[in-house]
């Protein structure tokens, strides 16, 4: 093992440039840890993200070396190529400054596939019984586990290329709604995430799902959204 | 004129079917092809070949329906993506694109098969 690691961080908004760092190296370090020791021992300017440290929050994630990453849970042994590391803000989002972005777009997307549970009934219904083993609620399974960090997203080329395409993760966070038995805004959720900047845009060449950290298939979900949507295209017609 | 989502779906569905409809046309034409150049046929022999002939008439058309179909909408999502380039004047294109290709690609089909 090196003993430090040839550091470059993003310094700036939209405009900026690379600043380099040189950072000792630690046994099992993380892109996090050499992040933090940046900010504290380099450049207490330096502006990022992170909350839990240990993946469960999703508010860590950078570009280390071209790849949308969970810093906390990426070990710079794992990350390193030639003995440097290049951390950049997450990309296809505003940056606000250096290792910061504005996530705004991303989760207003989330609004606008229709991301929120609709039920019929009230909290003084008895809670509804979903039997685990059906297909509805394997499907649920599969893609509930999202925890919004949004580096599907930034791997996402269709996100580059069309500004108002809503995003693997919106597309997965329908698609878990859409096998909801419980709620009943199925039709305008399927409005909603349909056409040229929904579920039809995808090129299903499956970047979300080889980078999400969870291990989540939003590839499959939003292919499961244009058989129904398409389908109900036509009913309606 | 703004397309509705539920159009823009219908249009990914054409695309999808013409794209099935192409893979068996391809593969059928490809043995077409082969046969036509290794068979040491002439052009007239060809020609008499298909003039009259229903089955090559009715398969080369809707060949060309499925192109017809299918190219434009391509060419959309790519003009769209790598250009930027969409709404209704885009869209007024590609459909007189999806006209042309039907008019050449009909017109060659009418001109080796008519008797």
């Amino acid at each position: 093992m090196e003993s430090t690691v040839d550091v470059r961080v993003w310094r700036g908004a939209a405009q900026g440039r690379f600043v380099r760092y040189e950072v000792p190296r630690r046994p099992s370090q993380t892109v996090l840890d050499v992040v933090t020791y940046v900010q504290r021992h380099l450049e207490p300017t330096l502006a990022y993200r992170f909350a839990c440290r240990v993946g469960m929050c999703g508010s860590c994630a950078m570009t280390v070396n071209g790849v949308p990453r969970w810093t906390c849970r990426t070990h710079v042994a794992k990350a390193v190529r030639r003995g440097r590391l290049e951390i950049a803000p997450l990309a296809h989002l505003p940056v606000v400054r250096d290792l910061v972005t504005d996530m705004t777009a991303f989760f207003d997307k989330w609004a606008r596939a229709r991301g929120q549970f609709q039920g019929a009934t009230s909290r003084a219904a008895p809670v509804a019984r979903i039997a685990p083993e059906t297909p509805q609620r394997r499907a649920v399974d599969a893609g509930i586990e999202c925890i919004g960090c949004a580096v599907c997203y930034a791997a996402c080329d269709v996100v580059r290329w069309r500004h108002d395409f809503l995003g693997p993760a919106a597309l997965n966070r329908a698609w878990t709604l859409v096998n909801d038995v419980r709620d009943v805004a199925q039709a305008a959720r399927l409005d909603a995430v349909a056409g040229d900047a929904g579920c039809h845009a995808c090129h299903t060449q499956g970047a979300c799902t080889e980078r999400c950290p969870k291990g989540i298939a939003p590839t499959a979900g939003i292919a499961g959204l244009k058989r129904l949507t398409a389908r109900a295209a036509v009913e309606r017609s | 004129m703004t397309m509705t989502r539920a159009t823009q779906a219908k249009l990914w569905y054409a695309q999808r079917l013409s794209a099935m409809v192409l893979a068996g046309c391809v593969i059928v034409h490809l043995g077409v092809i082969v046969y036509a150049t290794r068979s040491g046929l002439s052009a007239g022999a060809l020609l008499a070949r298909t003039r009259g002939n229903v089955a090559f008439a009715v398969f080369y058309g809707v060949f060309v329906l499925a192109c017809a179909v299918h190219a434009p909408l391509g060419l959309r999502a790519v003009a769209h993506e790598w250009l930027h380039w969409r709404g209704g004047a885009a869209d007024a294109v590609w459909a007189t694109f999806a006209l042309a290709l039907v008019a050449t690609g009909m017109r060659a089909v009418y001109a080796v098969t008519a008797s």
